[in-house]
């Protein structure tokens, strides 16, 4: 479906991609300091694409599935060597929530009813400056060419970097979530079930358009600051309807939306559909 | 060689701009004189407002026509990732432009109505905040534009984020309305029924300023097209300046 430029006029991304090896050797012969990307890398290029080609004859959902899961894998790996993005997440993260404090009383009986904003304003803060490495790391080794070229669905990279940095989003609410309890005292615990429920559907949504902007931004002049431009307006919708099911969860008796979690469905459904139909376009070159 | 032929083709496409125009604009200049009569004169006075009130004829009609507008976009967006021609593009930026210049439009007006009706220049009613939203979705896909020097990649990567933002725009309205009706807010007096004689002076507004749109996407994609053959110009020069 992807159209592609004829090989002789970009010869080092096809050589690379025919030759595995290609991609090692470039990086070996380079001087500087081997990166987390440079390593993740390295490893894509040896087992990663070497399981794609073999299975280029196989029916479409092996095109699909088994790549994404071989990609993913090689996000989590790439970002567990170093948890640069998660560590840097949580610090910011925190230091928000305790900016926030600053700008109200934060043991007013009020708390309840602000504090579930203030915490997915500075998730849609963090995940605006995070997953802007999504789609740039790739251009340290013009990896994403490679991806490019291999005989896979181009939604199976969309979607393998939706899914990564899910994860990484979602493990940093895990972490991040009794320091939240604690510093505003709200009682997570009795609601954790349907309160875990509403940050996935709410984060599910900012991995989804966040992955897919970083990729819009990351073939921009200035990304660093067009990243959260274009995410924050796009959000907008979701932030209300997560920061309202939140509040809900911690009202006397707590009770979940069901408006406000069909609604945070829906947002999820329609944008990964979009993504799905018009993603791909954002991987040519 | 190169050049020349470039600079012929730049002449023609001046030569196909320069007639026929006039007239749709004379039409379209005529008919907004004509709706600028009746809403100041000929509409009845609204009974509590007064004469603030007529500001009305030319803010809801600029509303629905950005929605048009911004409607275009989206289909041009659309068309543009399917068929891969530039004229898509230029109708796309060309209608989004236009659009956002309506939606500021409708944001100046607003406060310039609420100030004497509401006592205030802001209020986050529902319909502000969600318009206000949209206009900065729009605003955000023309800074995009800017930031994107490849004019191939430009028009691949917006389509994708008009598109984004197309479906953005129910959610933004739903998310806002319900958000806002859990709460208290000013009464707008939306309830009660329009004379019959505003409403075919806001439908004439509406008509006018649909013919303004019509004018302005066109004038804008003209300077798009001029803008895409003076990039040609510039690429093939910088080749031929390789060549030598």
């Amino acid at each position: 479906m992807t159209p592609l430029p004829p090989a002789t006029d970009r010869p080092s991304t096809h050589s690379a991609a025919t030759h595995p090896a290609t991609l090692s050797v470039r990086e070996a012969a380079m001087p500087s300091a081997a990166t987390a990307e440079q390593v993740g890398a390295r490893a894509l290029s040896a087992s990663g694409i070497q399981v794609l080609r073999n299975r280029a004859r196989q029916p479409r959902t092996s095109t699909m599935f088994r790549p994404a899961a071989v990609l993913l894998a090689k996000e989590l790996r790439t970002e567990f060597r170093t948890r640069e993005l998660l560590a840097t997440t949580l610090v910011f993260v925190l230091m928000v929530l305790v900016l926030f404090s600053f700008t109200f009383d934060p043991t007013a009986a009020e708390t309840r009813r602000f504090a579930p904003g203030l915490l997915w304003l500075a998730l849609l803060f963090a995940g605006s400056l995070m997953l802007h490495p999504s789609f740039t790391r790739e251009q340290t080794n013009d990896t994403l060419a490679a991806l490019r070229l291999a005989p896979i669905e181009p939604f199976a990279i969309l979607a393998s970097k939706i899914a990564a940095n899910l994860c990484f989003l979602l493990f940093a609410e895990l972490l991040l979530l009794p320091i939240f309890s604690a510093l505003y005292n709200l009682p997570v615990l009795a609601v954790i079930g349907r309160l875990g429920l509403v940050l996935f559907l709410g984060t599910l949504g900012l991995a989804t358009i966040g992955t897919v902007f970083s990729a819009i931004s990351s073939q921009a002049r200035m990304r660093e600051l067009l990243l959260p431009l274009l995410l924050l307006p796009l959000m907008a919708p979701a932030l209300i309807a997560s920061a309202e099911a939140t509040v809900g969860l911690f009202e006397n008796p707590a009770s979940l939306s069901p408006v406000w979690t069909t609604f945070l469905a829906s947002f999820d459904i329609m944008f990964l559909t979009v993504t799905w139909l018009f993603g791909e376009y954002l991987l040519e070159e | 060689m190169a050049s020349s032929m470039a600079s012929t083709s730049v002449s023609a496409t001046a030569m196909k701009h320069a007639g026929g125009d006039g007239l749709a604009t004379l039409g379209v200049a005529a008919l907004l004189g004509v709706a600028g009569y009746c809403a100041l004169f000929v509409a009845p006075t609204e009974r509590t407002m007064g004469l603030i009130q007529r500001i009305f004829y030319f803010h809801v009609p600029s509303a629905w026509t950005g929605f048009v507008a911004f409607f275009i976009s989206f289909v041009a967006s659309v068309a543009y990732l399917r068929k891969r021609l530039p004229k898509w593009d230029w109708l796309a930026v060309s209608a989004a432009e236009i659009g956002v210049a309506f939606f500021t439009v409708v944001l100046v007006t607003g406060p310039m109505w609420a100030k004497p009706v509401w006592g205030i220049w802001w209020t986050w009613d529902a319909r502000l905040t969600s318009t206000f939203v949209l206009w900065a979705l729009y605003v955000c896909y023309l800074l995009l534009r800017t930031l994107i020097d490849d004019p191939e990649r430009r028009a691949v990567v917006s389509a994708v984020f008009g598109v984004f933002a197309a479906f953005d725009i129910p959610l933004v309205y739903f998310s806002i309305w319900f958000f806002r009706t859990q709460h208290p807010q000013p009464v707008i007096g939306d309830g009660g029924s329009l004379d019959p004689r505003m409403l075919r002076v806001l439908l004439l507004c509406w008509a006018a300023l649909l013919g303004v749109l019509v004018l302005l996407i066109r004038q804008r994609y003209k300077v798009e097209e001029l803008r895409h053959e003076v990039e040609e110009m510039s690429i093939a020069a910088a080749r031929e300046a390789e060549a030598d």
